[in-house]
């Protein structure tokens, strides 16, 4: 006899993830403070990473729906022309002339 | 339970992976050509290569009851060098010919460039001439938004391309809703640093449904792991979803789409 299904409940979800996802937490906390505490702090926050970092765990703590998505979209480059060229190049993980133009 | 990997890379595996895969229940497996983590320096090392996706791995898969097929394609990473990319294009056809060949891939846009789209503009065309089903690569992080939109306005743009015999690969968040859309199957990649988890990947089944979807390893020299599509399986299950609604994902949509190519038969 198959059982139907029966999506879980939210206090179902914290009680399954909240382990796994707090141990996640410390680990970017401890990324960060690793940052402040080493030489050349100020320049690391200043990097387009850096601010795109910052920017999306605002955007993780908001209460907007699809925040996962809101964060890879403050990652994206969102322009539409293709680049001349693509020696040398590779991808860093956010998108410098998003911080250029204050995206 | 069963289930086939759409999307994993043995060539940079150990043989011991084999063994890993048939015990645990894969059976069948798709390979896409793909970049070799270094450049190449001639036409004659892509002959190797497709020879070696042809002829060597389905051998290697066989002696643990696996199948093995393969998509045939210059990827982007090397496409910026046209002159080699010409060469490499004229091989193609000899390639794509072989019994487990399954269609061109996997090819599309690394970083966006010209010559990238220059490139995919003529395997869009080889596969069109050849009616063969295609595997697409989009590009990776911050890249992967624009060159999705690309890849799919260029496919869009020929009539003769049918969307439902195209895989959009390393879908995620941004991206799945358009790709949907339009009418493409997608993949998501299990890929621990720089692609997706299981429990993302369950997520975007709970949103997107269960519809045009297959979930791979991508499982290849870089850290990776060819058993996660069972570990995504079982975050499915341990969420409560129906054991058919995870043969779907896992099993019955990969072969719905390989089966496209007449080829192609499950283990």
């Amino acid at each position: 006899m198959t059982v139907p299904y029966r999506p879980l409940k939210a206090p179902e979800i914290l009680d399954l993830y909240f382990i796994e996802n707090r141990a996640r937490l410390l680990d970017i906390a401890s990324f960060l403070d690793r940052i402040d505490r080493h030489e050349g702090a100020e320049q690391a926050r200043s990097d387009f990473r850096y601010q795109a970092f910052v920017k999306s765990a605002a955007a993780v703590l908001s209460s907007a729906a699809e925040r996962t998505k809101a964060v890879q979209l403050l990652c994206s480059d969102t322009s539409s022309e293709p680049l001349e060229s693509a020696v040398g190049l590779k991808a860093v993980g956010a998108w410098q002339g998003g911080n250029d133009e204050g995206n | 339970m069963k289930a086939i990997d759409p999307h994993i890379h043995m060539v940079s595996r150990t043989t011991d992976d084999y063994l890993k895969l048939a015990v645990s229940g894969i059976h069948t497996v798709s390979e896409p050509a793909f970049w070799a983590g270094f450049d190449r320096s001639s036409a004659d090392c892509f002959r190797d290569y497709f020879h070696q996706l042809t002829v060597v791995e389905p051998a290697r898969a066989a002696r643990f009851g696996i199948r093995h097929f393969c998509w045939i394609g210059l990827n982007s990473k090397e496409a910026e060098n046209l002159e080699l990319s010409r060469e490499v294009l004229a091989i193609l056809p000899e390639y794509l010919d072989r019994p487990t060949a399954l269609g061109i891939g996997e090819v599309g846009l690394n970083k966006n460039s010209r010559n990238e789209i220059k490139v995919l503009e003529q395997q869009l065309q080889l596969a069109v001439d050849r009616s063969e089903l295609l595997l697409i690569h989009t590009p990776h992080l911050e890249d992967k938004l624009k060159g999705t939109r690309i890849i799919m306005n260029m496919i869009l743009s020929e009539p003769k391309l049918d969307p439902s015999r195209v895989l959009i690969d390393h879908a995620e968040e941004h991206t799945i809703g358009e790709i949907k859309e339009q009418g493409f199957w997608f993949g998501l990649t299990l890929y621990p640093n720089s692609k997706g988890s299981p429990e993302r990947a369950i997520d975007a089944v709970e949103i997107f449904g269960t519809e045009r979807i297959c979930i791979n390893s991508s499982a290849d020299w870089s850290v990776s792991d060819p058993l996660s599509v069972l570990k995504c399986a079982n975050e499915m299950r341990r969420r409560g979803h129906p054991e058919e609604s995870i043969n779907k994902v896992f099993y019955e949509n990969p072969k719905a789409f390989l089966s496209q190519c007449p080829k192609f038969q499950v283990g």
